[in-house]
């Protein structure tokens, strides 16, 4: 009894397996499978945010398309810059009769500038809209649905502003990123191996994070806010760097699935898709980084399948999937590995 | 005699009002606490005690009158700020964070530092640690240390509770109904966990048992209908006819 079984080594060599088969999955996947296999890592990353807020922070965003839009199109516009000679316009631009460039467009020809802009526009934008609600002491469920409002709000903008946000069909057509070819060989291989660093980094981060005593402070928050209140300190700050935190995982995802997929649009970003991702991660179990990863990756193959065939199809069974799982399995797929939480 | 009584004065609840929109949960009350002293007060259900302990701690603020606490005014003061002055409170139903172990319970009470940008790290400081270590002992849950407070009986609860009031360090506690749902013997071990507090505490308990009161030994306050009904010795109340009038009318 002393001795492991095999299956519980088994589950502990399981990860540093999948460790090693994602890195050397550039030579065994074809460049379509492994282009899939990279976008959806990137929504991985936006997962363990999700874990943060929601598992550990008791906050349900219902926007967080909106920080994983603001990191999609800070690349995008810096990509299409990129390619433009000197003193030229975007081409949908031209298309919708713009005459020159808005101001706040030149900057994103710097990769510096674009770079800072996936990481800190989200936090600039996640910490003032959380402290702007918390401080207020307004409770979870409407905090989930003003966070949606922000999403419909934030694709309904970018729809609207055709002319200066490329409107309904987002932003597409790049061909490199910070002086070479997204098609030359070794790139897309390069770029999934920068998503699966960052991907390890993150849940590295989050793991260390959740296990100080701010993640203590974070669940403390959650379950007895008032207790804390009390015992003298002010809960505010934790949920709003939480929140700040999980914007910045969600504009980096935005940015690395924008490299991959090679469009943003506002499709990709607004209410469904924001409901999606915590689906994915209620799916894969919002107290555990694992989960969500799981969840975000095979949640998304799924998607790719069925939708594909069924296009239709797809919006009605993730929604039943939601049900089953939130009914049946509370702690999501995690739950069903471990009954512990993470 | 009246100057080192004003120096032994920690706290005066002065002329309290508490509305609820027309309703008044405390109704120009007033009491005053020595340093180191116990008291208990009692008082039918709705009486305002546990709004009594509200308005100290901050969480709801005063129509009229004030709040003195080491002759300073904190009725205004936001509750962080009340918490740091010094004074802590047990709710009536017990707030434990039951996802965190006991000891990280009793960690994040007996932490000295509370904003946000120190808790980027892990691990307890070594005074802290000892603070907790001796707050274990003190409520006899030493053993249950690595239990998750959710796992708690509910007495263990109350008990933890009172612990990290205690592991704050603060100099009055509030402890609102500590030994509801006990049996007598956990009863008399609460008792006696409050006497051992010692004199360096003041300590203030709401409780409707009369053989809890009769153990600590404290001096009584009634409370009736948000305002001060009697004070005096468990003797002097348990003779008093206003106050059986006013259990007894509730009680018909
Ligand atoms: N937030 C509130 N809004 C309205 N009435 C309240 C509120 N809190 C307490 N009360 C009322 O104030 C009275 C005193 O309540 P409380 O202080 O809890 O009494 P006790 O602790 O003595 O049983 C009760 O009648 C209660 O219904
Ligand atoms: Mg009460």
């Amino acid at each position: 009894m002393s001795d492991p079984t095999l299956l519980q080594r088994v589950s502990k060599a399981l990860p540093w397996l999948l460790l090693v088969l994602a890195i050397v999955a550039p030579f065994a996947l074809s460049a379509y499978d492994l282009n899939l296999l990279a976008r959806f890592m990137a929504m991985a990353i936006l997962a363990l945010g999700i874990v943060l807020i929601w598992g550990h922070g008791g906050i349900l965003s219902l926007g967080q398309g909106v920080f994983f839009g603001i990191g999609g199109y800070a690349i995008a516009m810096h990509m299409k810059m990129a390619d433009l000679p000197e003193g030229e316009l975007p081409d949908f631009m031209l298309w919708s009769g713009q005459e020159s460039l808005p101001f706040w467009w030149a900057p994103f020809a710097s990769p510096t500038f674009a770079i800072a802009a996936i990481l800190f526009v989200p936090v600039l934008v996640g910490s003032l809209f959380a402290w702007a609600v918390f401080h207020r002491r307004v409770g979870g469920t409407y905090f989930a649905l003003i966070t949606q409002a922000l999403a419909l709000a934030f694709a309904t903008l970018i729809i609207s502003r055709q002319d200066v946000t490329g409107g309904f069909n987002g932003l597409t057509d790049f061909y490199g990123i910070f002086g070479v070819g997204l098609s030359s060989p070794g790139v897309p291989a390069a770029l999934y191996w920068l998503t699966l660093a960052l991907l390890v980094a993150s849940y590295c981060g989050v793991r260390l994070l959740l296990a100080s005593r701010f993640g203590m402070l974070l669940r403390a928050a959650r379950d007895g806010e008032n207790r804390i209140r009390f015992l003298g300190y002010n809960p505010t700050p934790f949920k709003v760097v939480a929140f700040a935190i999980a914007a910045m995982l969600a504009g980096i995802a935005g940015a690395l699935f924008t490299l991959h997929a090679g469009v943003v649009s506002p499709a990709l970003i607004g209410v469904v898709p924001s409901i999606e991702m915590v689906v994915w991660v209620a799916i894969g179990g919002r107290y555990s980084l694992a989960g969500a990863i799981v969840g975000a990756l095979l949640v998304n193959i799924a998607r790719d399948a069925v939708s594909s065939a069924f296009p239709e199809l797809w919006l009605y069974l993730m929604g039943l999937l939601f049900i089953l799982v939130v009914t049946l399995l509370p702690n999501g797929l995690a739950g069903l590995v471990a009954s512990k939480r993470a | 005699m009246s100057s080192s009584a004003v120096a032994d004065l920690l706290l005066s609840v002065d002329g309290v009002t508490i509305d609820y929109s027309g309703f008044k949960a405390l109704d120009n009350f007033s009491m005053t606490l020595q340093r180191g002293e116990t008291r208990v007060v009692i008082g039918p259900n709705g009486a305002g005690k546990s709004t009594l302990c509200d308005t100290i701690i901050g969480r709801v603020r005063p129509s009229s009158g004030r709040v003195l606490f080491r002759g300073e005014d904190i009725s205004g003061l936001p509750e962080q700020a009340i918490v740091g002055r010094g004074i802590c409170r047990k709710f009536q139903a017990p707030g434990v964070l039951p996802t965190l172990s006991v000891r990280n319970n009793l960690a994040l009470a007996a932490r000295k530092d509370r904003r946000w940008w120190k808790s980027m790290g892990l691990g307890i400081p070594a005074a802290e640690r000892a603070t907790i270590d001796e707050v274990l002992e003190t409520i006899g849950l030493a053993e249950r240390a690595g239990d998750e407070a959710g796992a708690l009986s509910h007495g263990e609860k109350q008990w933890l509770e009172i612990g990290m009031v205690v592991a704050t360090g603060a100099e009055l506690l509030l402890l609102d109904e500590p030994t509801a749902g006990m049996g007598p013997a956990e009863t008399s071990r609460t008792a006696q966990l409050i006497l051992g507090l010692g004199a360096s505490r003041t300590v203030l308990v709401i409780d409707h048992d009369m053989s809890f009161v009769e153990q600590l030994q404290a001096s009584v306050t009634v409370m009736h209908q948000g305002k001060f009904l009697k004070q005096g010795s468990i003797a002097e109340i348990r003779a008093d006819a206003e106050v059986a009038a006013v259990y007894l009318g509730h009680a018909a």
